[in-house]
């Protein structure tokens, strides 16, 4: 569009400020990494790669890690099956309560994760179910279905019904009409929507620490448990510039698998 | 002449035509499922933790007491801190959320509209990026920035320290990417024609703006703000890391349930924020929010 001069500079100067605003302090964490002093102090007076090395022998951290990895993986797994069926289901068949599923999909993420973490906890309590890491699955998969469901849906609604159809009517079955026709149509937006269930997963505390029990420690309730220890300072900081730089790999493979939407899935 | 060619009949086709003439069966068989995941586990913890602001704990023994009372809603309604603590997080989260639609406006309308193809692209990479960096890790990188000594200072800007202006700051910090990205999917979508035309009937930039492309951007504005309003309503954490003695909702919850062991008052004022979401939720339907979700 035609732009006056200084509406061009204005909207470029706020570009500017506003990636400014973004990218500061994620630097900042990236090289108070390396910074050599046990404290912070800002600038770093040296810079040293012995943090890293630490870092990277911490069993605490290791263990966190690993279970952070295993709990994405399954709620993951459960926002994929679930999050498909509801997708179809909705996609495939008009029905009176439409729109109220649509609703319930979206509301774990609506509502702040404290009132869903404190529900799910009073829940699994009232069962008598014990707090471990598959409570915290549970949690997890119960927001993660949304992100799951919406790529989904997007995708069906965009490829339509009728090469399943024409698949039928060639005689295919419906087995054979899902992994040839409708799953192949689907894969990229299953792999979006496991991306950013895992993704969402990982990073998650809130609902995390209403459900797991004592010896469940993810990365986040690690990270969060050890920034009270000011000993542990330089651990954490290579921590948190390692899960800075590593959020390059999910936007690298987000970005493979968008081709047309840049945005490279639904939020 | 033609000749078809019968398919055999397996047990497998047999099966697929059964469900394809019977499609009530098959929704049963998709829906059953994840609706049972929902309905049982989600709207039925919702359902306990309703339940559970109107039990009572023994002072005694500290076990909950599971029989009906109101005393935890009226002692909620009644106390003054609580009343206090709810308009401050209100407070924050509408902050919060003017803060993000301010900067993210500009942003995703240079995004959208002024820059090329290509630089299109790596703003929108730009952007997301941060999404997928820890959340816990950027509310610690603003500590960093904002303590005495911090990288705020050393830049020659003004510190506001620790307390209520830095919560805000952070929180806005955190959940801007969720106010840009559907402005930009909303005005990705507006024909540039729209806008030309508006040129072309001799509006300046500033008034195409106004009266063209932020009244189309409104749903967009609404649906990022359910966001940035639900996320600032319910955080307990950023709060504790940046935000000194500054109490949230989320703080109080977290401290009758975990510090006090008090499940029906913690319960009780967790009910706010789910009140406050669901009228909030009303209003940016109208706006037509859900839709650009």
């Amino acid at each position: 569009m035609t732009l006056s001069r200084g509406a061009r500079w204005g909207l470029t100067a706020f570009m500017v400020f506003g990636l400014s605003f973004i990218y500061i302090p994620l630097s900042v964490v990236v090289i108070n990494s390396f910074n050599i002093e046990r404290t912070f102090g800002w600038p770093p007076k040296g810079y040293t790669l012995d943090w890293w090395a630490k870092a990277l022998e911490n069993t605490g951290m290791r263990e966190a890690l690993w279970t952070s990895v295993k709990a994405g993986l399954g709620a993951t797994a459960i926002a994929l099956v679930l999050g498909s069926m509801i997708a179809f289901a909705i996609h495939k068949h008009a029905w009176f309560g439409r729109n109220t599923v649509s609703f319930l999909v979206i509301l774990p993420i609506a509502l702040p994760g404290i009132v869903t973490g404190v529900a799910l906890g009073a829940a699994f309590q009232a069962i008598g179910l014990e707090f471990g890491l598959l409570t915290v699955i549970i949690g997890h998969a119960t927001f993660c279905i949304v992100l799951v469901f919406n790529n989904v849906i997007a995708r069906l609604r965009r490829a339509g019904a009728n090469i399943e159809e024409a698949s039928a009517d060639l005689g295919a079955t419906g087995y054979q009409t899902f992994l040839y026709v409708t799953f192949p149509t689907i894969r990229t937006a299953l792999l979006a929507g496991a991306l950013l269930a895992f993704g969402l997963s990982f990073d998650e505390i809130v609902v995390t620490t209403f459900t797991a029990g004592a010896g469940v420690q993810t990365l986040p309730l690690w990270i969060y448990d050890n920034l009270a220890r000011p000993n542990q300072a330089p651990i954490v900081n290579v921590v948190a510039a390692a899960l800075v730089l590593l959020s390059i790999i999910p936007i690298y493979i987000s970005q493979r698998i968008a081709g047309e939407s840049a945005a490279g899935g639904r939020i | 002449m033609t000749t078809t060619i019968e398919p055999p009949v397996t047990v497998g086709r047999r099966f697929s035509g059964y469900l394809h003439s019977r499609p009530t069966i098959r929704l049963v068989a998709l829906l059953s499922l994840p609706l049972f995941w929902l309905v049982v586990a989600y709207l039925g913890s919702l359902a306990v933790l309703f339940a559970s602001a109107f039990w009572s704990v023994d002072s005694f023994t500290g076990n909950v007491n599971r029989t009906f009372t109101t005393d935890n809603i009226v002692y909620v309604l009644k106390t003054s801190v609580f009343r206090a603590v709810t308009l401050r997080t209100i407070g924050v989260a509408a902050a919060v959320t003017v803060i993000c639609a301010v900067l993210a406006i500009p942003m995703a309308f240079f995004m959208a509209k002024v820059a090329s193809r290509r630089a299109q692209r790596w703003l929108v990479i730009a952007v997301l990026t941060p999404l997928w960096a820890s959340y816990l890790v950027k509310a610690y990188a603003w500590r960093t920035m904002l303590q005495n000594d911090g990288v705020l200072e050393w830049m020659g800007l003004p510190s506001p320290g620790f307390g209520l202006p830095a919560t805000i700051i952070t929180l806005s910090y955190l959940w801007l990417p969720f106010m840009i990205l559907p402005i930009y999917a909303g005005l990705e979508r507006l024909p540039d024609s729209l806008l030309d035309a508006s040129g072309d009937l001799g509006a300046r930039s500033f008034r195409t703006f106004r009266s063209v492309a932020f009244p189309l951007m409104l749903p967009a504005i609404a649906a990022g703000s359910i966001f940035t309003f639900s996320l600032s309503l319910g955080d307990y954490i950023a709060v504790k890391i940046v935000g000194a003695k500054t109490q949230m909702l989320g703080n109080v919850v977290y401290d009758q349930l975990l510090t006090a062991n008090n499940l029906p008052l913690a319960a009780a004022v967790a009910l706010i924020p789910v009140l406050v979401m669901v009228i909030y939720l009303m209003l940016m339907r109208r706006a037509g929010a859900l839709s650009e979700l």
